[in-house]
């Protein structure tokens, strides 16, 4: 059986140029890059060209990227390092969004037992952060504001720009986790006025265990790690070197094949949703077109995602759900939550976030298998009986 | 390591005695779509024997699979014996659960203590 991976969001099958590079930095130049002599030098020289390709790729200057362990340390280190400049100045009120990844909403719950007070945004029915809502929830002792890039689940696309700039003006820290958007839509931390932004190798063909984090010239970070003198003293520990060079060369890749690739995706994805439109009952979670090329994110009334998934796993689907089932705990996810999807409904989410490798055929085999695992498991489903026969309403 | 079982999964693959009884005289429905698990089941009783057993359900793998498997257990059983059916017997037939699953099983038990509490009602006062 063909198998498709329709979880790209969830990670991204490493590119062969990407393994290579990982291979050829472990059976080369495995020295460590702390020691004068030329092996570790040359390892040395390797990190530097890393840092020199991404700062290019997201116009930043090299010294102002740093290497971590993925984009949840990228995130805490960003969000505490922003907490404490401000608490020095007395200003421990952070703005930030319902529904961002846990790595930013836990951090900031950390922060919230320290004495900082949070006000998290609304992201409205379509998911998206209204800027004008950031500049009202500013306040004098505001210290920083922490908005996703794209969102992870629903993929979408938030006007960080406008953000960005609205804290600039208001001379407020900026950070975005941009690990959903880092080689998949252009970004640029001076146009885009961000100060800290997050990022995760393995959502762009890289490996898993290595990202970075761009904190600019003027922002002092604080340490999550004690130790040697590595990453300007900022992030402690011997480089991951082959995963860091392969992270490079991923990224070199992503960016090179960026156009081509999200004008493909953005294609396939429409024709995904308008497929999957055509099942009565169901809807698109997220804006239609601010939204990331490859994210398609659906409500089927009646259903529970699990055993949708399960389902389409045996027809050699590869996808994901928000249902509480599929999360262990007896919430679904918070980020259907936040857009205002009722629990009831929330429970019957799919999301398909798929590769730049797809084609026509596999959209249409999706959209085919989609439909027949819903209309079986609403044959039996005793909330699909009650809404049929007006017991209650829909609420799609 | 898989999810869960071969067992639960045959199960959930292939649910037995999926749908509806028309002239039940027993109907149980436990869970809330809240929560992401509603079990709504079906008996048909004659003489103290569960003769036929139907079930529908909305929810996870494992809630389908216990489903099933629970029909499975009381089906031509009399009516005493389905009343000692627990969520650990389902369990167990399913050949075990996630430990975060268990309550599957325990949903799958409700719903058939509840269709029984239903036909006692019933009988009672049609008696």
């Amino acid at each position: 059986m063909k198998v498709i991976y329709a979880d790209n969001a969830a990670t991204t099958k490493m590119s062969d140029a990407a393994i290579q590079t990982m291979l050829s930095m472990m059976q080369e130049s495995w020295g460590n890059p702390s020691s004068l002599y030329g092996h570790g030098q040359a390892a040395k020289e390797v990190l530097e060209k890393v840092r020199e390709g991404i700062a290019f790729a997201i116009h930043a200057d090299p010294r102002e990227i740093l290497f971590t362990s993925g984009g949840s340390e990228a995130d805490n280190q960003a969000i505490l390092s922003a907490a404490y400049l401000g608490r020095r100045n007395g200003k421990m009120h952070i703005i930030s969004s319902a529904f961002e990844h846990h790595a930013v909403l836990h951090t900031l719950e950390k922060l919230e037992k320290e004495g900082f007070e949070v006000t998290l945004l609304d992201v409205h029915e379509n998911g998206i952060v209204i800027p004008s809502e950031v500049e009202e929830a500013i306040r004098e002792d505001t210290c920083l504001v922490t908005i996703m890039t794209a969102n992870n689940e629903i993929g979408t696309i938030q006007p960080i720009r406008e953000i960005g700039k609205i804290c600039r003006e208001k001379k407020v820290l900026f950070h975005t986790d941009a690990v959903q958007a880092v080689g998949h839509i252009p970004i640029d931390v001076e146009e885009d006025n961000i100060d800290l932004l997050s990022a995760s190798a393995h959502k762009f063909h890289g490996p898993k265990g290595v990202g970075f984090l761009y904190a600019r010239r003027s922002v002092r970070l604080t340490n999550l790690i004690e130790g040697g003198a590595q990453e300007r003293g900022k992030r402690a520990g011997t480089e991951n070197v082959p995963g860091i060079a392969s992270m490079g060369t991923a990224l070199q890749e992503a960016m090179a094949k960026m156009g081509e690739n999200s004008a493909h995706l953005t294609v396939m994805r429409d024709r995904l949703i308008k497929g999957l439109k055509e099942i009565p009952h169901s809807a698109l979670n997220g804006d239609a077109e601010k939204r990331l090329p490859g994210n398609v994110n659906f409500c089927f009334e009646g259903i529970e995602g699990e055993s949708l998934l399960l389902l389409l796993d045996d027809k050699g689907i590869q996808a994901s759900s928000g249902s509480a089932c599929t999360s262990g705990s007896l919430d679904p996810s918070h980020v259907l939550l936040a857009i205002g999807r009722v629990h009831d409904v929330a429970h019957g989410s799919l999301r398909l976030t798929i590769g730049e490798d797809i084609t026509e055929e596999e959209i249409d085999y999706m959209i085919a298998s989609v439909k027949e695992v819903v209309e079986y498991l609403r044959s039996f489903s005793p909330v699909w009986r009650d809404l049929v026969s007006g017991k209650t309403p829909f609420i799609l | 390591m898989a999810l869960y079982s071969e067992t639960v999964m045959d199960h959930f693959r292939h649910p037995r005695n999926v749908g509806v009884i028309e002239d039940a005289n027993g109907i149980g429905e436990v869970g809330n779509a809240q929560c992401g698990d509603i079990m709504k089941m079906y008996l048909k009783i004659e003489n103290d024997i569960i003769v036929d057993v139907k079930f529908e359900t909305f929810g996870c793998g494992s809630a389908i699979a216990s489903s099933s498997m629970a029909t499975e257990l009381i089906k031509g059983k009399p009516v005493s014996e389905a009343m000692q059916l627990t969520n650990k017997a389902v369990a167990e037939a399913l050949d075990g659960l996630p430990a975060y699953k268990m309550h599957c099983s325990v949903l799958a038990e409700e719903a058939i203590q509840s269709a029984l509490e239903d036909y006692y009602k019933k009988v009672k006062k049609d008696d």
